[in-house]
Order: structure tokens, then sequence, then C-alpha cells
């Protein structure tokens, strides 16, 4: 008898995003700043209103006018090394998690780590606040690791822009449920072997954007700044890697609840 | 409603981002529809499953090393001058 696992569906751990997580319809950038741009006369006081106003209006996904993470960033900006070392500590683990994913090798993660906090040290200056710090990371990790996979792969074109089958490839065609539970069929180690196993299969468009939103936690609007995609095309995408790995599953946990074994 | 436009507003329809109207199709259809119903708790499950997966969580050992790397390099970084600017 396989032991059970004591997790239970529902309960994300609390470093994770929610599955229904998601940004306002009210987040279109308005110009109404815009046309202050007589400064000089205006005086400076009234200078720095109109800045603010134009940051908070350019700002989509930002909920607080100075959210925590961004005065981190500011203060790295100005020199400060262990304001800049706190932003590791927040982010490490997403990042790794984020270059596995996409490497699928633990040494290019680990890699793609240091590249991307080294990288986003050298640019700091670069990063015009207009969004996350952290969306702005994984912008950079994501680059680092396709990089790596490109290198690993050189017979292979790996892109995120890579067309991928859009007909039949993500239709269900197994529709059994599962029950009992997957997480009560199989221990920790089989099950993440299984898992391990699903994703690496999907293509590594389809991969990360799944990673991101689904399990990182980033919203739809995170997910295609991030990736430098249209919203369009990340829905799109996480659509078809949602069956996708769902079908995929399907052979594993449909199996053995309908009796047939697990070998 | 059929079920491939069921299919097509799956992704909307687990993040809750329907509006009401839509939402309430939706949920008729799931009423009467088993295939659709499984298809949506199984890639509900799907997500969850993931999500609560741990899969390559960064180990302790491995953090603190990678964290002495990350801000070695930074401060050498900032000895030498700024880089890629």
């Amino acid at each position: 008898m396989v032991p059970a696992l004591q997790g239970t569906w529902g309960t994300p751990p609390p470093t994770r995003g929610n599955i229904s997580r998601i940004i306002g319809p009210n987040n279109t950038p308005k110009k109404s700043a815009t046309k202050y741009n007589s400064i000089s006369t205006m005086g400076r006081v009234v200078g720095k209103i109109c800045i603010k106003l134009r940051m908070s209006t350019i700002q989509p996904n930002i909920e607080q006018p100075v959210s925590e993470e961004m005065q981190l960033v500011r203060r790295a900006k100005r020199g400060d090394d262990q304001a800049f070392e706190e932003l590791v500590r927040r982010y490490d683990r997403n990042v790794f998690r984020i270059a596995q994913h996409i490497t699928q090798n633990r040494e290019d993660a680990e890699d793609v780590v240091q590249e991307a906090f080294l990288k986003a040290y050298s640019n700091l200056e670069k990063f015009q606040e207009q969004s996350k710090f952290y969306t702005w990371l994984v912008r950079i990790a994501v680059n680092e690791a396709l990089m790596k996979l490109r290198r690993r792969k050189p017979e292979r074109t790996v892109s995120l822009d890579e067309e991928v089958k859009t007909e039949d490839d993500s239709l269900p065609r197994e529709v059994a449920d599962w029950s009992p539970n997957p997480e009560q069929m199989y221990n920790q180690a089989q099950l993440r072997d299984i898992l391990t196993r699903t994703i690496q299969g999907l293509p590594a468009g389809f991969r990360t954007v799944f990673v991101l939103r689904d399990v990182e936690g980033l919203s739809t609007e995170e997910t295609a700044q991030a990736l430098e995609l249209s919203i369009p095309a990340v829905k799109s995408r996480l659509l078809r890697a949602r069956l996708q790995l769902r079908e995929r599953l399907n052979r594993f946990f449909q199996k053995r609840a309908s009796g047939d074994g697990d070998q | 409603m059929k079920c491939s436009e069921f299919l097509n507003e799956l992704t909307n329809y687990l993040d809750g981002a329907l509006d009401a109207r839509t939402k309430s199709e939706l949920d008729d259809h799931l009423a009467w529809c088993h295939n659709c119903y499984v298809v949506c708790d199984t890639t509900r499950k799907t997500i969850e499953i993931y999500r609560n997966s741990e899969l390559y969580e960064l180990p302790d050992d491995l953090r603190a090393r990678l964290h002495t790397a990350i801000m070695t390099k930074c401060s050498g970084q900032k000895k030498s001058g700024p880089a890629g600017s």
C-alpha cells in the first residue's frame, strides 16, 4: 500500500500565488499627467508632484505608490548592497525554480541564478520602475535560461516565439476522473518523478508560461511583461499547457484509478 | 454552449476572470456536461498538484553558496566599475 501524502487540495504554500489571482480591469494607463511638461515654470514642488502622478499612471501592476520592494530597489540604486542582498534573499528560490524548469538541469539553473542577479545588479540603473522589480528579474532569468537551453540543444530552435501546433495537441482525449486524488495514490518521490517527467515533455514556450503563471503565481499581465508576449498569447499558451499537462497526467492517474496498476 | 466553446474559456473560468453572465453560462454547461466537468476538475487538480509539488526547491546549503557567490561578484563589480552600461 502506498502511503498517502499529508497535503490536500486547496492548500497552496504561502509563498506562491493563488489560482484565482486576477488583476482588475482598470489597469489601462492614463495620459492625464503627461501634459505637465513645463516643470521649470511650475516650480520644483509641483514638478515632483507631476512626476509622482506620471509614475503612478504608468505602473498598472503596482498596487501601492511605493512598495517595500521598490524601496529596496531605490536603496540598492543608491549603492546600498544590503538592500540588494535582501532582494536576492526574497527571490533566489523563485529564480532557481524557474531556471530549473526551463533548463531542466541543476548546474545550469545555478548559473542562471548567479548570472540573473549579477545582471540585475549591473543594470539596476536601467530599471525604470515601470513594472515590479521581480517581473524585471524574471525576464532576465528567463532569457539567461533560454540561452543555456540553446547551448545545450543547439540542434533545436528554442524560443518563446516558436510556433507550436494549434490543432489537436491540447484537446482532451481521455476524460476519466482522478479518484482517489493522485497525492493519495503515490508517495512523494513517485509523484515528484511523474510531475517532473510530465512537465519536461512540454515545449519550452508552454512550460515557461505555465511555470510563471501557475507555479510562481504571476498574473497574466506580469507573465506577459516578463516574457514580452501579448496577453492573448499568454492565455492561449497557458490553456494549451494546462490541457496538455492534464492529458499527460491522466495516463498515470486514470490508470491507477481504474485498477490497472502503475507499472 | 458547445464543449469547444467551454474549453476556449476554461483558463478564464479557472482563473475567475469572467463576467457574471459568461460564468453563469459555463456553470450551466458544467451542470449537464459530465465530460467538461471532468476536464475542468482534473485541469484544476493539475494546477494545484504542480503548485503544491515543491519541485526544484533550493536546498539551504546551495542557497547559502549561491548567495555568497552573487554578493562577492556584485562587490567585485562595484570595485572594478559598472559593467554592461
